[in-house]
């Protein structure tokens, strides 16, 4: 909690709001399907490099965005199976 | 076979708080205990990942899943909030035939087996977008303003719902349940406004929920929380509460808001009394 909420500042969400539409559009102004096309295939190379190894289910896996500010992470998640692991 | 239930969340009128309301009703499921899954129809018009606070975390959309460019499971935006609430997001093509019936019907099929209640937010008109967002729904709620071109809209709309859903093409009759939002006590006591015995008199299906007009839902959807979630105690996140005990089957009076006074009103009142 910032300060000013405190003080019970008039339109506090209003800043939130502003500032979360501007990130958005942002992005969606000069992105518009980029990011959709260049993750899949990074999972797409990600998936074939664990595949050598690991013996994974396409379905085990889950990509996580989260873009903040002027930084974009990608977190993605691999259930690896439990006994075996391909030499 | 699964016992999800799909909701199409529908009004034909654009404004009237079709996606507010899916955010409050989806999160309000949810936090019975719910697996929910809120599904964003308006294609080339997303919203519902704005409301509910997941616009930074979209990755792939309805439209990705339909192409089989990614699947249902890698499209899905967990709530940050509550575990078991989730968003599949609309895309934001302009291609205006992204969506196709059979595409659709995989999709909610695919939905039934993971989720208990899959809410769908349909985008406003009568086209391509609105009528797939409620073919192959189970039930419906019609959201509408008390207000004359709304009311219209709505009518056309459960017409639609007795026509062109899978349960209508089936023999069956689709249930429905009538939303009123933006309701101004003040307004209708007046006169300026339709009562909601009216719209219900002229829709003639039955009412689940009456949510005022309130500063607290403009003020939820600014830091992307539905209503029933960033404030249970006001008065449309009780609103929206107290309609989803009723669509699961709680027998519970619509309470019809009233004028809304301050401390002064009160005492007044009480000394008149």
């Amino acid at each position: 909690m910032n300060l000013l909420n405190l003080f019970g500042r008039r339109g506090e969400s209003a800043t939130v709001a502003k500032n979360r539409l501007k990130i958005l559009l942002a992005h969606e102004r000069t992105n518009d399907g980029a990011d959709a096309a260049l993750i899949s295939s990074l999972r797409e190379d990600i998936l074939e490099v664990v595949k050598r190894r690991v013996d994974i289910d396409v379905d085990s896996v889950r990509l996580e965005m989260d873009r903040t500010g002027d930084v974009m992470t990608l977190g993605i998640d691999i259930e690896l199976p439990q006994e075996k692991k391909a030499s | 076979m699964s016992n999800a239930t799909v909701l199409v969340v529908t009004s034909g009128k654009g404004g009237v708080g079709k996606t507010t309301s899916t955010a409050a009703i989806a999160t309000a499921l949810a936090k019975q205990g719910y697996k929910v899954c809120a599904v964003d129809f308006d294609v080339g018009l997303r919203n519902l990942d704005l409301i509910m606070g997941a616009e930074r975390r979209v990755v792939f959309d309805l439209v990705n899943v339909v192409r089989g460019e990614a699947t249902i499971k890698q499209a899905l935006v967990r709530d940050k909030r509550l575990e078991n609430l989730y968003l599949l997001p609309a895309s934001q093509t302009r291609d205006k035939d992204a969506l196709t019936d059979e595409g659709v019907a995989s999709v909610v099929s695919e939905l039934r087996m993971y989720f208990d209640w899959i809410v769908c937010d349909s985008p406003a008109g009568i086209e391509r977008g609105a009528t797939l967002a409620m073919r192959y729904a189970d039930e419906a709620i019609i959201v509408s303003n008390p207000e004359v071109s709304s009311v219209r809209d709505c009518d056309r709309i459960i017409g639609l719902l007795d026509a062109k859903t899978a349960v209508a093409e089936q023999g069956g009759r689709m249930p429905k349940h009538l939303l009123i939002t933006r309701y101004d006590a003040e307004r209708a006591k007046s006169g300026d406004m339709l009562a909601v015995d009216d719209v219900v008199d002229i829709l003639s299906v039955p009412l689940i929920g009456v949510v005022p007009e309130s500063k607290d839902v403009l003020k939820a959807s600014n830091v992307g929380m539905p209503v029933t979630m960033s404030d249970e105690n006001s008065a449309p996140a009780r609103a929206y509460t107290e309609a989803v005990q009723r669509l699961l089957g709680e027998d519970l009076p619509v309470t019809i808001p009233s004028e809304k006074k301050g401390l002064f009103g009160k005492l007044f009142k009480g000394r008149a009394a």
